[in-house]
């Protein structure tokens, strides 16, 4: 009886800790550890494309030749974009051999930036901003509504590989929070976006959703008609005459008496 | 009222000053002191500074010089760097990133020889302090005031090139600030001989991809060199020893961004915004529950309550229904309605009732909020963010995440709140950089302006348990 009960607790703890990382990954904010797998290994080759050749070269021109691991931040984002929203193992080894250190300094970077994603996400990737300024005007019942639509959990991918929704902190964004970030992944780099979509609701962010399934480009920015981007609803209480002149002619009073 | 008292103390102590040390000489004269202003806020739009705020005009260059950008820049560079420094010292301008450095002063630290070193100017525009939402309105409406202040700011500090490092979030700022940085290129107002003057300037645009922590001035400079953005010890100051090893002076967009229309309107018209040592126009983002959530520039030392009900229409379900406010960025104690009745918005006046104005993002609370639930989203921010360098912050910010939680449901003992507080101070202080600090901040304002609501919690929860337990 108790062996029975014994070996079932063991079942459980090793089952436990066979989950698939992407569990694991919900428990904390990101998995810490690479794991082989077929599709992700170091031995998959990869390399950065023709188009995508000279934006190295571009990136590399703003450093100092002498310290070319500065550009390892703008290339490993140049990466996952052309990898479709995540970033192998192999990939982060190609870059390391373009900024000439060793793999680990790559990985290093790669593990300690939120938005490097080293698991598969969907074509477009969803991220509701948690943090405070969005929790208190409702960011959760946004989860709520996208992670309900789509019918996964969070950090999961849609069984067609179009959606994943992810939570971010704060975006930077709080006058016009609620908001959630598209990061639209299924272009390459060439077709790359990253759009923010302001002051939504549980009822605007299905919408958009089910605009972007169609194979639309919803207007991002702020959702509410009311609005002028981080303006006032219903008008902007400032700035309302033509100051573009007037500016400039007190700039020129005032130049002119130096 | 503070407000008259603060006065009335100033004008008897000048009238001592004067009757005393400088015996006749001052008595004798008949010309009055301009009156003291004692009313701050309503700024006129002519004195705004940021006049494409929300867009409406277009960003670029040809409607950013009617806007009076790039204005005889040329004239403004060869008046010298010890000009610009000494201007923007008069202006009073303080640093607009959080801590309220003044500007004038910072710039003054860079070295005034090189050693054969290059010099750097580091923007910091990786703004992601919860609340804060200034900085991108700056980058994508009017990227111009930013690049024409880098090389006004550049000048002042004697710096080859500047980096402006935005967050990796912020894609179409981005974009937009580049288009702007290409278009200034092709016009020579930056690159060789910027503007004509002869000085070259270059600026650069970097990016990160996501942590809070490179909004630290040194974790940023390791971010900018490619490695994980990890505060590095200070000293050596970056001053002394910045991005690649070379003097560097990293500030904020909106500090930057001010400077070349303070030189050109005159350090008295700057200054003659807000209290003393509080001076100038801020732009202050104001969300959560308020009827009209906004940003929008306005003088220092406005009063929170005007600032609110004018600009945003007002605390949801009026005044009396607001219960707390975080005045100034997730970093910065709350303070509850009672200290918002009459409390100033500039540095000084924050910081004597116990918060901060830090990066002027108002979080507004009505009574609707579960406040607990708000700091413990707060801390599990902290949590998420700290990198993980030094254990007080590392171990520190997930306890606190940990405790806040179980205080949320009332999960704990009454010592514990003690207890809590405890571990704020056991965090504060005892780090390398301020985010140990800032994540200490919030919980503690929430257990010195709430703590019965924490105890009331504790209670019910104990009640009911027993009640489980009787039954």
């Amino acid at each position: 009886m108790l062996a029975r009960l014994a070996s079932k607790r063991l079942l459980e703890i090793r089952q436990a800790f066979r989950q698939s990382p992407q569990t694991i990954r919900s428990l904390s904010t990101a998995l810490n550890y690479h794991i082989d797998t077929p599709e992700n290994n170091p031995n998959v080759p990869w390399e950065f494309n023709e188009a995508n050749k000279p934006k190295v070269n571009e990136i590399l021109s703003h450093y100092p030749s002498n310290y070319k691991q500065s550009a390892v931040i703008p290339l490993l984002d140049l990466a996952q974009q052309q990898h479709g929203g995540w970033l192998p193992v192999s990939a982060m080894d190609a870059v390391a051999k373009v900024v000439e250190v060793a793999p680990i300094r790559v990985y290093e970077v790669a593990t300690f930036y939120s938005m490097f994603n080293r698991a598969k996400v969907g074509k477009y990737h969803l991220l509701v901003c948690g943090t405070t300024p969005c929790m208190i005007r409702g960011s959760r019942e946004i989860e709520d509504a996208l992670l309900k639509h789509l019918g996964v959990k969070r950090n999961e991918v849609t069984k067609d590989g179009l959606f994943s929704v992810g939570e971010m902190e704060c975006m930077g964004c709080c006058v016009n929070a609620p908001m959630i970030t598209v990061a639209d992944y299924s272009n390459g780099s060439e077709g790359y976006t990253y759009n923010y979509y302001e002051d939504v609701t549980p009822k605007r962010v299905v919408e958009i959703v089910e605009a972007l399934k169609r194979g639309e480009k919803p207007p991002h920015g702020t959702q509410n008609p009311e609005r002028i981007n981080c303006g006032p609803a219903g008008g902007n209480t400032t700035l309302l005459g033509d100051w573009m002149i007037a500016t400039k002619h007190l700039g020129v009073v005032y130049l002119d008496e130096m | 009222m503070r407000r008259i008292n603060l006065s009335l103390q100033r004008a008897s102590s000048t009238w001592h000053h004067n009757g005393s040390s400088m015996l006749g000489t001052r008595l004798f004269t008949t010309a009055q002191p301009p009156p003291e202003k004692s009313h701050f806020g309503n700024l006129n739009d002519s004195d705004r500074i940021f006049t494409n705020l929300y867009g409406v005009h277009d960003p670029y260059l040809k409607s950013a010089r009617k806007r009076g950008d790039w204005h005889r820049t040329k004239d403004l560079i060869h008046k010298g760097t010890d000009w610009i420094v000494e201007e923007i010292k008069k202006s009073g301008l303080r640093g607009r990133g959080g801590a309220g450095f003044p500007a004038g002063l910072k710039w003054s630290f860079m070295p005034k020889a090189s050693d054969g070193r290059p010099s750097y100017l580091v923007i910091n525009a990786d703004e992601s302090e919860p609340g804060t939402c200034k900085d991108r309105e700056i980058m994508r409406h009017d990227p111009h005031k930013l690049l024409e202040g880098c090389l006004i700011a550049g000048v002042g500090m004697r710096a080859c090139a500047a980096y402006i490092y935005i967050r990796g979030e912020y894609v179409n700022e981005r974009l937009s600030l580049e288009k702007a940085r290409i278009e200034a290129y092709s016009a020579g107002l930056l690159g060789k001989n910027a503007c004509g003057s002869g000085y070259d300037f270059d600026v650069h645009i970097a990016f990160g991809a996501g942590a809070y922590i490179c909004g630290e001035e040194t974790a940023l400079l390791e971010s900018l060199e490619g490695k994980q953005g990890k505060p590095r010890l200070k000293p050596p100051f970056p001053a002394n020893s910045g991005l690649y090893g070379c003097p560097t002076t990293v500030t904020n967009v909106e500090t930057v961004a001010v400077a070349p229309t303070i030189l050109r309107r005159g350090p008295e018209w700057f200054a003659g915004f807000g209290r003393k040592n509080n001076s100038g126009t801020k732009l202050f983002c104001i969300s959560g529950h308020v009827n009209k959530p906004c940003t929008v520039e306005e003088e220092m030392s406005i009063p929170l309550k005007e600032l609110l009900e004018r600009h945003c229409g007002g605390v949801r379900g009026g005044w009396d229904n607001l219960l707390a406010v975080i005045p100034g960025g997730s970093s910065v104690a709350l303070i509850p309605k009672t200290v918002c009745d009459d409390v100033l918005m500039d540095f000084d006046a924050l910081k004597d009732v116990g918060s901060g104005l830090g990066t002027a993002a108002v979080i507004v609370m009505d009574k609707s909020t579960d406040i607990v639930d708000a700091i413990a989203r707060l801390a599990y921010f902290y949590k998420h963010e700290s990198c993980g360098q030094c254990t007080p912050c590392r171990e520190g910010t997930t306890w606190l995440w940990m405790m806040m939680e179980r205080m949320k449901v009332g999960n704990a003992k009454m010592e514990e709140v003690d207890m809590l507080y405890e571990l704020t101070k056991q965090i504060e202080g005892h780090t390398i950089c301020a985010l140990g600090d800032a994540a200490a901040w919030p919980v503690q304002g929430l257990i010195r302006h709430f703590r019965p609501e924490l105890e009331r919690r504790i209670k019910e929860n104990a009640d009911r348990e027993l009640r489980c337990a009787g039954n």
